[in-house]
């Protein structure tokens, strides 16, 4: 299942979880983390695609037919690499529009309420860019 | 930078390079410890006899806005293997900001065996040293802590109002925007709950962070962290001091500067902080 739909679910499944088994769950999605592809955007990426307020420094871009792609430029930002795995894994091609219904506290639901206020922060930054930038591109 | 040694910090043992954590992980009195910010960090790869304290998990108790009591610390001391002659060194990421945070913690229960792994996990990282993914299997041991001292390292919101009105020395390591009541909150993180902006009256800013330097993360030496404290923000060598940010995290990193490397005798931190400060009725501020 892709889309919000989706996204609900792996939402629902994570609070069902442990911690453990909720931080196994989302490194794994770290892994799996791709950055957006030379071809759409390449090094120094551009400002005003910065993500305000991720320390991880995190870039958003749309890309036609693919959905919102990021680049996670701090190599021990797991967690921005986990959201961006995820966004991108939910919300690519025919789902992309669908990332402007995402909810606010998706953030809370996935990581659980223990981050710190600048990880959450940070965090939710990443879906409010994607939905502002999947809202403007129509 | 210049070794540890050499940096004519008050006391230098209470830091340690990533060389000597190379030389001395596997001694068996020796505890390394990695606290982030990140709470996925530490199951992506840690030093391999890490074990991981997790500040909100471990430390806190969310029902009274305090943190562990003797009991809770023990069990946590017990889980983790350390006995009251057990030394801990703690690295995490964010420049250590963490990792002195649950130093801070540990003194309230009197264990003082601590250390902080100097540049922390980024420059463990970015030497090239190895992490590994499993949970290393240290032995639990039965850990016995005294009463916690709430008065010695720790300042609470009567006290700091004493010592601002006999003119003590306070200092505020947030921004300079939250300094001046220009932000609530550090610049891009949400407010956090503080109904007004501006700094205890009479306290200094000296934004945390100036403590290391950017490009290694290591502490500077004394002489530059004199010239930050003493030569900008006045502070007088020996004299008590209080230190405060948000909610008493990004402080406990300079609570640690000066007790330990500066060797300032009285340094308190007041984990209330601004977000009490803020909004604490008949409190006065400066902004």
């Amino acid at each position: 299942m892709e889309g919000l739909q989706g996204l609900l679910e792996l939402a629902e499944s994570l609070e069902s979880l442990d911690r453990a088994e909720r931080i196994e769950t989302l490194t794994d999605y770290a892994r799996r983390y791709q950055p957006v592809p030379e071809s759409v955007a390449g090094k120094p990426y551009p400002e005003r695609n910065k993500v305000p307020g991720c320390e991880s420094e995190v870039y958003a871009f749309l890309v036609p037919d693919s959905g919102v792609r990021f680049a996670v430029e701090n190599r021990q930002g797991v967690s921005a690499m986990a959201l961006a795995a995820i966004l991108q894994e939910f919300f690519g091609g025919a789902w992309a529009n669908e990332i402007e219904q995402v909810p606010d506290e998706i953030v809370y639901r996935l990581f659980g309420r223990e981050l710190s206020m600048g990880k959450s922060m940070g965090l939710m930054n990443m879906v409010a860019t994607a939905k502002a930038l999947a809202g403007a591109a129509k | 930078m210049e070794p540890i040694e050499q940096r004519g910090y008050a006391n230098p043992d209470r830091l340690v390079s990533t060389q000597w954590v190379a030389d001395h992980k596997g001694d068996p009195d020796v505890l390394l410890v990695e606290s982030n910010e990140d709470p996925l960090l530490y199951s992506t790869g840690h030093i391999d006899v890490a074990m991981e304290i997790d500040w909100t998990r471990d430390l806190n108790n969310p029902l009274t806005r305090d943190y562990l009591d003797e009991a809770g610390f023990e069990a946590l001391m017990s889980r983790i293997g350390a006995t009251r002659e057990t030394n801990v060194v703690f690295y995490g990421d964010r420049n250590n900001w963490w990792a002195t945070y649950a130093l801070w913690v540990f003194s309230l229960f009197g264990h003082e065996r601590t250390k902080i792994m100097d540049g922390g996990r980024q420059k463990w990282v970015n030497e090239g040293r190895p992490l590994y993914q499993s949970v290393p299997n240290r032995p639990t041991t039965t850990y016995r802590c005294p009463p916690r001292d709430d008065q010695t390292n720790r300042a609470f919101r009567d006290g700091v109002l004493r010592h601002m009105q006999e003119g003590k020395a306070l200092v505020d390591v947030r921004s300079p925007e939250e300094f001046t009541g220009e932000r609530l909150h550090m610049p891009a993180y949400p407010n956090e709950g503080a109904l007004r902006g501006g700094h205890i009256p009479g306290a200094k800013n000296v934004p945390w962070a100036k403590a290391v330097d950017p490009a290694t993360g290591e502490f500077l030496s004394a002489t530059r962290l004199r010239e930050l404290y003493e030569g900008g923000a006045r502070l007088k060598p020996g004299e008590e001091v209080v230190t405060y940010c948000r909610i008493g995290e990004r402080s406990s990193h300079t609570w640690f500067v000066l007790k330990y490397l500066l060797g300032y005798p009285n340094v308190r931190n007041y984990d209330g902080s601004w977000t009490e400060w803020g909004n604490l009725v008949g409190a006065p501020i400066e902004r």
